[in-house]
């Protein structure tokens, strides 16, 4: 098997595995626990707390752990969007290809009276700087920019959004999901208010992810209940998972640079090979983009059958996000991107992990080229 | 070892289809086509996917009989080719059958270039009709339980689409049908026939139709066949010919709706007798049973799914164009339905009833 969906999920990490194992056997107790059981469980927490902090150079008092993405993502712009409504701005800044625990939140904001504008993304699928400050009105609440986009790659410009957005007085989110353990990130730096992440996209198990909030940015909780992550997000911690992110994440920032130029390396040869398939199209700016994304659109196929006949080889691959049943959906992305319908289901998305060797990229690449030629003589018949 | 893809709808008949085809030595792939989301069947996009519940029941007997099970996304095609077809068909006073464009667009070519693009030889439906291989060719035939015999809605399909089709249930009674299934152990045994138009599932077609096309039809003149005006109606979509129920008039004597005048917005009042004709005329004629006939054809011809197939002469005047003519009238012919033509149990082709012609207002 070809495990090209590292932005779907990864492997979970043997430190990660080796970090959880004690409390998903022996210390089994509950964080709030007075006794000496107990605190061994809290002290695992915040170790772990400081652990995901210094990651992004961050305070650990900003850090609240959660089920993952989404729940971050909607919990930061919730929170924003309740400040923000105390002072009576309720206009929210964010771009056309966020992830939809971005967009849907904002839609239902939307609906509860928030004025949203999304910028555009151009073909690059970059947002500048630029264009967040022409946005930014006297009402406005949030910024919510992507650090790094899901289907095509592209980065963004976290520190110069972060920049004016902190000039101009605005709270600045970014999606990191995609970003954290595989981008430098520092939330210092780059002045970012609110930042989400998800521990299953960088080696860690899944169900857990956490929210970085600045000091002073009161975070409203989504689940009420008891007093865990100071009063922000109820529920016993999930002290396994949260272990296992926390060492996941740092191992996966120490190997960064290593692991970031060898997958760099094994992405560029698969951009420039598929390049080549007559009809192809690369999606997003070619530099700034994650080491382990490729996105193609090739014209006169439906990737729908491209991921299937890829399958059957044992190539997992995707085309972005599907909907309950399972069915490709027409991407966002691409549409904002300026992809036409036509083309964008003709998408194909591979997310490739450290472990890919030279032989495992041919195979890739000639099963993509195969399969393209077989699906356009199908459909041109 | 041969390939077959199976349309699982997530009912009773293609889980059997399905499990028949794995019996009868076939590597078997099952799907679901998604055909529509909330937005074209006019419910809110938050809501659970309608179709939802079905593709889970399809995708719970794939399980069970251990195959693979994909979701093919057909909204695009369905919504030009079936919804939008059913759109404008209305709103030119015509009453269509989806069901028909489904299988001509979707099922039986979409689904079977995908059954090619995957290695599968055959695609397999849950339909009661029967495909046999004789010397002249493939021959469509009604399905052994006449009661369910559906291959009125397969009459376009051609040799070449037949000799890629599986009808496994063809032969059987739905009685033995649901036996299968519940002896396997099925999710969907016990499930209901459906009964509606899938994307139009409170079966209110008239807002379906106002939706897709952002027209709101404007009442008109009930008349009666002298031009009298009776009464007013609330659009055109709303009435069919030969439909009683719900106009809300009253002329002393049972009324039915005889045609629909679409230059000037009318609905023709009559009475049952005013109903019955004897000619019409067809367009997009395909002829399942080869080449076209160039001479006259008499065969048993049927108007509607529940219609029992009358003696009649099918005459091409075309290429895809025909006249169909009874030997005796026939009661409430109605364009944009299917008219298909049997030898016995056998069909030989069929198209779409564009014009009756006869019921006019005859005082201009």
């Amino acid at each position: 098997m070809i495990y090209a969906d590292h932005a779907a999920t990864t492997r979970l990490r043997d430190c990660a595995l080796q970090a959880m194992m004690p409390f998903l056997t022996d210390c089994y107790a509950n964080a709030s626990g007075a006794y000496p059981f107990g605190q061994a469980a809290k002290k695992a927490l915040e170790d772990a707390r400081r652990q995901i902090a210094d990651c992004i150079h961050a305070a650990p008092s900003g850090i609240i752990f959660t089920s993952g993405g989404s729940e971050s993502d909607n919990q930061a712009i919730r929170s924003a969007a309740e400040i923000g409504a105390r002072s009576d701005k309720k206009h929210i800044i964010s771009a056309a290809f966020e992830h939809h625990a971005v967009l849907r939140t904002l839609d239902a904001l939307r609906a509860d009276g928030w004025e949203i504008t999304l910028l555009d993304v151009g073909e690059r699928g970059i947002v500048s700087a630029e264009q967040v400050a022409a946005a930014i009105r006297p009402d406005t609440a949030l910024v919510s920019v992507m650090f790094a986009n899901n289907e095509i790659g592209t980065i963004q410009p976290a520190a110069e959004i972060g920049a004016v957005c902190r000039q101009r007085g605005v709270l600045f989110h970014t999606d990191a999901v995609q970003a954290a353990g595989h981008l430098p990130i520092d939330t210092e730096e780059m002045q970012i208010d609110l930042l989400s992440a998800s521990a299953h996209k960088f080696g860690g198990p899944k169900g857990a992810g956490f929210l970085y909030a600045r000091r002073g940015i009161s975070l409203t909780p989504l689940i009420y209940g008891g007093a865990q992550e100071r009063n922000r997000r109820a529920g016993t911690e999930n002290i396994p998972a949260i272990v296992g992110m926390a060492a996941a994440l740092a191992e996966a920032c120490a190997e960064m640079e290593s692991e970031s130029a060898a997958v760099r390396r094994q992405r560029d040869a698969i951009i420039a090979a598929l390049s080549e398939i007559p009809g192809s199209m690369l999606n997003g700016d070619a530099e700034m983009r994650l080491p382990s994304n490729i996105s193609f659109c090739f014209a006169g196929i439906e990737s729908e059958t491209l991921l299937l006949l890829l399958g059957e080889r044992g190539i997992c691959a995707s085309v972005g996000s599907a909907c309950a049943s399972g069915a490709a959906e027409p991407s966002h992305v691409l549409r904002a991107i300026g992809r036409s319908d036509a083309l964008a289901r003709g998408a194909l998305r591979l997310t490739i992990g450290a472990e890919l060797t030279d032989s495992d990229r041919q195979t890739l690449i000639a099963a993509v080229r195969e399969n393209v030629e077989r699906l356009r003589a199908i459909s041109h018949r | 070892m041969k390939k077959a893809l199976i349309a699982m709808s997530g009912g009773v008949d293609s889980s059997v289809a399905a499990y028949l085809t794995m019996q009868a030595g076939y590597e078997c792939i099952g799907c679901t086509m998604r055909l529509y989301d909330n937005e074209d069947a006019g419910l809110a996009a938050e809501k659970t996917c309608c179709s939802l519940d079905d593709t889970e029941d399809a995708r719970a007997v794939a399980n069970r009989l251990g195959i693979p099970f994909y979701v093919f996304n057909f909204t695009d095609l369905f919504r030009e080719k079936v919804i939008g077809n059913f759109v404008s068909c209305y709103l030119c006073g015509k009453t269509p059958n989806p069901c028909i464009e489904c299988n001509r667009y979707l099922k039986f070519e979409k689904l079977l270039e995908r059954a090619e693009a995957l290695g599968c030889d055959k695609v397999v439906t849950g339909h009661y009709a029967q495909i046999v291989e004789t010397d002249a060719g493939y021959q469509l035939r009604r399905g052994a339980d006449h009661s369910k015999d559906q291959s009125y809605v397969l009459y376009m399909l051609t040799q070449a689409q037949l000799s890629h089709i599986m009808l496994p249930l063809g032969g059987m009674t739905k009685t033995e049908v649901r036996a299968i299934a519940e002896a396997q152990g099925f999710v969907t045994a016990h499930k209901r026939d459906s009964q509606d138009i899938c994307f139009v599932p409170d079966g209110d077609y008239a807002r379906i139709v106002e939706q897709q096309s952002s027209i709101t039809p404007e009442g008109g003149d009930f008349v009666d066949l002298q031009g009298n005006v009776l009464g007013r109606h609330r659009g055109l979509i709303h009435y069919t010919v030969g439909q009683r129920r719900g106009l809300g008039i009253a002329v002393g004597k049972p009324a039915y709706v005889c045609g629909l005048d679409v230059p000037n917005n009318r609905v023709i009042i009559g009475e049952n007798k005013d109903l019955f004709e004897d000619t019409c005329t067809l367009e997009q004629v395909s002829w399942t049973a080869g080449d076209l006939p160039q001479a006259p054809v008499r065969c048993l011809a049927k108007i509607r799914y529940r219609h029992p197939a009358q003696p009649a002469t099918l005459t091409f005047t075309g290429a895809d164009t025909a006249i169909l003519q009874f030997d005796e009238p026939q009661r409430a012919i109605t364009a944009g339905q299917a008219a298909v033509c049997y030898d016995g149990d056998t069909v030989l082709g069929g198209g779409t009833i564009c014009g009756t012609g006869s019921v006019q207002v005859q005082a201009e």
